[in-house]
Order: structure tokens, then C-alpha cells, then sequence
């Protein structure tokens, strides 16, 4: 149900969005002042500030938010499929074929043009191959379905580990950025929005049914869900995120596990006020992690996965722990 | 206004027949028990008659449209089925889950009706689920979560309920309380109800017709009079029954 606290929630993340945008357009290894991006905005002029803005900061920010929004809602998408907390955008093998595809790139040095549909292509036939795998029959139930995916995860894991051991350390390190989750060379573009907003009303249209598919598969039929629609909806759906989501950065770790939980926590349990919340914490998130990744140890870079896991854990805690005490 | 007609209704699990040839009809109003030994097939009928399960061969009419002609949606405005599975870990309210039987009813995408709140308040307050509501599920009782299962399924208002095992976990004053909710349903809306159940005696007391499953899939099907014998039931049971009268009323004991 929706409760006034779920509007006050959902305002408190548009503006923690809005201080994380401004945050990541402060960071950097050039300074620019608050003034400075006000007046960019009001009346852009040529300079180094304003290429500063264009060129790096405002679509690095833009990647972020794509990305952090497109896991946390593949993340609760994936959580109510399998019924299953530990649940995350990356159990069914998604980012593990996108890994494979993405290294194999840049094991053969291909641009990154190449980079990035062949990270796709790796997400989407692994996608195709759990899928028909675990639906052989018709019946693809939830243990199925993700022991399938679990499976798959791990002969990508053991391909990635061969990759890393027998490609030449000069490749390595980009290697483990792009594992590790990096935007320094990311672009979205309108597509990449379209597909936000895709996730937003079409999760707000299912958002009952999966209310009610989170209580349960049979109790579900019983109350006139379309279960085997309602399922490949989410499967593909998030699969698709997902896919889109590690092409732009890489396997960005933690974001689409705690930010659906996180918010359950804090009372938004009702999918009609999570997808939405999710897309936005999940997006201000990785816009913060990423605006850290990039000036605690300037002028070196780390990957924003690393952040995210430094971010994500202790705050993830704290509220595990706030919402432990209050019951 | 709702019946459910079965006509030569065939249901198999794996290579195993749980049910030859059945027909039969619960009509509006009537209080139809459930019984029959483990594996006998009491939730796959279950099932079946809530469209979950396909049986193997006849058909189900519900108001004399066969079932597979509805869609879910409009199934589970009529049929409604308790289950034994719990209600899955993903952390909820009491009242959240109850309120998501209005889920068949529902049109606006996001309002929750008002009159949804009051009906599933006043089902609360039936269960002795009231001081309860903002509880989570995960800190409830065996007993408690029973609770919130049926009164999920209070909260859909089928016409047909199909109870399994209603009494799971139940102490004895919520068994007849449950009895009674369920007999007011039938007597005020012209509701009718099927429950499965293992307590003979709980079936004799608030049920009027009978199913008792047997092992060759021939149950026997009609009034609990005709039914509750200790032939019967022994050989249901495959385990000696003897009836213990006291004045009008019996009870089933094993011997």
C-alpha cells in the first residue's frame, strides 16, 4: 500500500539525485566552482569550463545514473522472479557472458565500439542460453531457473579466469577495470533513457502483480496473476538491463543487491513506490561512488565498482542494523 | 449464483490416477469437506478445480462455461484456494498481505481503495489479526501466518473457496472460529466452500457433503451421512475406524 511516508521518500530521492548530479559536476581533477556550472547551464559559452562540462563530466554523470538506475531495477526485477533475497542482476549469468564478450574484445584489441557489442552480445547469449536451458520443458521453475543461471554464471567464471591468466599482463589492468565496473570511457545516449523510462511506467504497470508475485507463485495463479507472462516480462526485462547496463561501465558490483533491499528496509516494500525509488537511489549511488572513484586518489582513477562495494556495505549495515532494533 | 460442475473429471500425477471418472456439483451454498489419505490427491483436486492444475481428461464448468474459457483474472473473482505453502520471504506487512486479496478486484493502478482498507480492516478484526497488522510475516507464528493466509483469501470474496488444510496450525477456538466465518460466508452470500482436511471429526462438524478419495481413484461423493462409516472410512484410511456415539452427535476414532 502507499502511505504519505512513500511520497516523502520518493522527494527525499529526487533530491539526494539532484546533490549527487552536482556533486559528481564538482569532481574532478579541474576545479570549478558551484558559479561556475550555474552558469553554464544559464548561458552556455565557449571555454574550457564549458568543454570540461560537455565533453567529460556530464556524460560521465549521465553514465553513471543510467547505469546505477538500470541495475537497481534489474536488481528488485530479479529479487521477485526468484523470490530471493541474495538475488542480483548478475545471478543468472547476465554479466558473467557480457565479461566474456567484453574481454575477448580487448584481448584482441579491438576499439571500443567493438568493446561494447561484443559485452552485449556475450549478455544476451547467455541470456538465451539459461533461458532455454532452464524452459526446456515448459516448466521452468524458480530452483530451475536459477541453479541454471548459477551454472552458466560459473563456466563464465572459469572462461574469465582463463582469459585474465593467459592474455598479456599489458591488457590485465584494463581487464579488471572493466570486471571491477569503470565509466571513464562511458556514452549513453537517448536509448539508454527510453529504456530508464520503459522500466519506469512498465514497472509501475506490472508493479501489483508483483506485489502479489512476491507473496508467492500459487497464491499468485489463485489471484488471477498471468504467471508464465508475468515471468518472462521479468526475466527478459531484466536480463535487458542488465545487459545494456555492464556494455556501459562493466560489472558494476552491489548496486542492483542492496538498493532494492535498502529501501524495503526503509518501508518500500510496495512495488508502485520501489521501482521508481530504486531507479532513482540506485542511480544517485553510482553517480557518488563514481564522482569518489575519481578524486580520492586523483589525479589516478579507480574504478567506481570498487566504490560502490566501499559506499554499499557500511551504509547497507547501518540500516540492516537501524531496521533489526526498531521491530 | 456460482456452481462448479465436474463432468467425468480424470486427474494423474506422474503415471499414478488419482481420480477416475469423477462427476459432481457444488452448488451455491453448500459446505463440501475433503477427505482422503496422504498422497490421495486432495490438493491436486484442489488445484484443478482452481484452474491451477489441467486434469487429465473431462472438463470443469463454472457457471456452465467450461473453466479454460475464463481468463485468471476473471477465475479468481469466483474461485479462491487457500494453499499450505507459506507466503514467501520477501519481507511484508500482515495488512499489506491481506490487502493483496483485493488483487482480482482491482482498478486503479495506484489508489488503494478505501473500501478495500475497511473490508480487509473488519477481516482483521474477524481473525483476531488486528494488533497484528504492521507486523512483518517473518516475526509471526505458525498459527498467526494461517491466519494471514486466510484472511487473504477472505479478502478476495470468491464464491467458491477451496480450503486446504485450513486448520494447519490452528488452536482449537481459531478452528471453530474459522467454521463459523466460513458458515456465515454461505449462509449471507450464497458462498460455498471445499475443504480438504485430515480431521475427520472437524469435516463431520461443519461440513454438510463429503468427498472421500479412495485408493482405486473411485471416491465416494454425497451427503457426510451416507459417508462417515467405519467401513468407509477404514477402508479410506486403510486403518480401523470405529464411531463413538454419545446421545445425537458421533465421533471417528482409530481402533
Amino acid at each position: 500500500m502507499i502511505l504519505k511516508q512513500h511520497y516523502l521518500l520518493l522527494g527525499f530521492l529526487i533530491a539526494l539525485t539532484s546533490i549527487a548530479v552536482l556533486f559528481s559536476l564538482l569532481s574532478g581533477s579541474a576545479e570549478l566552482s558551484l558559479n561556475q556550472i550555474f552558469l553554464h547551464f544559464l548561458s552556455p559559452q565557449n571555454g574550457l569550463t564549458n568543454q570540461i562540462l560537455n565533453e567529460i563530466r556530464i556524460p560521465r554523470t549521465l553514465a553513471g545514473f543510467t547505469v546505477g538506475s538500470l541495475l537497481a531495477m534489474s536488481g528488485v526485477a530479479m529479487q521477485v522472479l526468484l523470490r530471493n533475497p541474495l538475488a542480483d542482476p548478475y545471478i543468472l549469468g547476465v554479466s558473467g557472458g557480457a565479461a566474456v564478450g567484453a574481454l575477448s574484445a580487448i584481448l584482441l584489441g579491438a576499439s571500443s565500439f567493438l568493446l561494447v557489442n561484443a559485452a552485449f552480445a556475450g549478455a544476451i547469449v547467455s541470456t538465451l542460453i539459461v533461458f532455454g536451458i532452464s524452459n526446456q520443458f515448459g516448466n521452468w521453475s524458480v530452483i530451475r531457473l536459477l541453479l541454471t543461471g548459477v551454472v552458466v554464471s560459473a563456466g563464465w567464471g572459469a572462461l574469465l579466469n582463463l582469459l585474465l591468466t593467459t592474455s598479456p599482463s599489458s591488457t590485465v589492468r584494463s581487464m579488471l577495470f572493466w570486471l571491477m565496473g569503470d565509466l571513464s570511457q562511458s556514452r549513453v545516449y537517448l536509448g539508454h533513457f527510453l529504456l530508464i523510462t520503459l522500466g519506469l511506467v512498465g514497472g509501475l504497470k506490472i508493479s501489483r502483480s508483483l506485489n502479489v508475485l512476491s507473496r508467492g507463485e500459487l497464491i499468485s495463479l489463485s489471484l488471477g496473476i498471468n504467471l508464465n507472462l508475468l515471468r518472462l516480462i521479468l526475466y527478459f526485462s531484466a536480463s535487458l538491463f542488465t545487459a545494456v547496463a555492464v556494455t556501459i561501465a562493466g560489472s558494476v558490483g552491489f548496486v542492483g543487491l542492496v538498493t532494492p533491499h535498502m529501501l524495503r528496509m526503509l518501508g518500500a516494500r510496495d512495488h508502485r513506490v520501489l521501482i521508481p525509488a530504486s531507479a532513482l537511489l540506485g542511480g544517485s549511488f553510482v553517480i557518488i561512488a563514481d564522482s569518489l572513484a575519481r578524486t580520492v586518489i586523483a589525479p589516478q582513477q579507480l574504478p567506481v565498482g570498487v566504490l560502490t562495494a566501499i559506499i554499499g556495505v557500511p551504509s547497507f549495515l547501518i540500516i540492516l542494523h537501524g531496521s533489526s532494533t526498531k521491530r | 449464483m456460482t456452481k462448479l460442475c465436474l463432468k467425468s473429471l480424470i486427474l494423474s500425477v506422474g503415471n499414478k490416477t488419482l481420480l477416475h471418472d469423477l462427476s459432481m456439483t457444488i452448488n451455491k451454498g453448500e459446505r463440501w469437506g475433503l477427505l482422503g489419505k496422504n498422497g490421495a490427491g486432495k490438493t491436486s483436486l484442489l488445484k484443478c478445480l482452481a484452474g491451477i492444475l489441467s486434469p487429465k481428461g473431462g472438463s470443469i464448468l463454472l457457471d456452465s462455461i467450461p473453466m479454460k474459457d475464463y481468463s485468471r483474472n476473471q477465475l479468481a473473482q469466483h474461485i479462491g484456494m487457500l494453499f499450505q505453502e507459506g507466503l514467501s520471504s520477501l519481507p511484508a506487512t500482515v495488512l499489506e498481505t491481506v490487502l493483496l486479496g483485493r488483487h482480482p478486484h482491482h482498478r486503479s493502478l495506484i489508489e488503494d481503495s478505501l473500501t478495500d482498507l475497511q473490508m480487509v480492516d473488519s477481516i482483521l478484526g474477524e481473525l483476531g489479526l488486528e494488533t497484528l497488522k504492521e507486523r512483518k510475516l517473518h516475526t509471526l507464528s505458525g498459527g498467526a501466518l494461517q491466519r494471514v493466509s486466510i484472511a487473504l483469501l477472505l479478502a478476495q470474496d470468491p464464491k467458491i473457496f477451496l480450503l486446504d488444510e485450513p486448520t494447519n496450525h490452528l488452536d482449537i477456538a481459531f478452528q471453530v472460529r474459522l467454521s463459523h466465518i466460513l458458515t456465515k460466508r454461505v449462509t449471507q452470500t450464497s458462498a460455498s466452500f471445499l475443504l480438504a482436511t485430515h480431521d475427520i471429526n472437524y469435516a463431520n462438524q461443519f461440513c454438510d457433503k463429503l468427498i472421500l478419495m479412495l485408493e482405486n481413484g473411485k471416491p465416494i461423493v454425497g451427503d457426510k451421512q451416507q459417508i462417515l462409516t467405519e467401513e468407509n472410512l477404514s477402508q479410506a484410511y486403510n486403518c480401523k475406524i470405529e464411531k463413538f456415539s454419545k446421545e445425537d452427535s458421533f465421533i471417528f476414532y482409530p481402533a
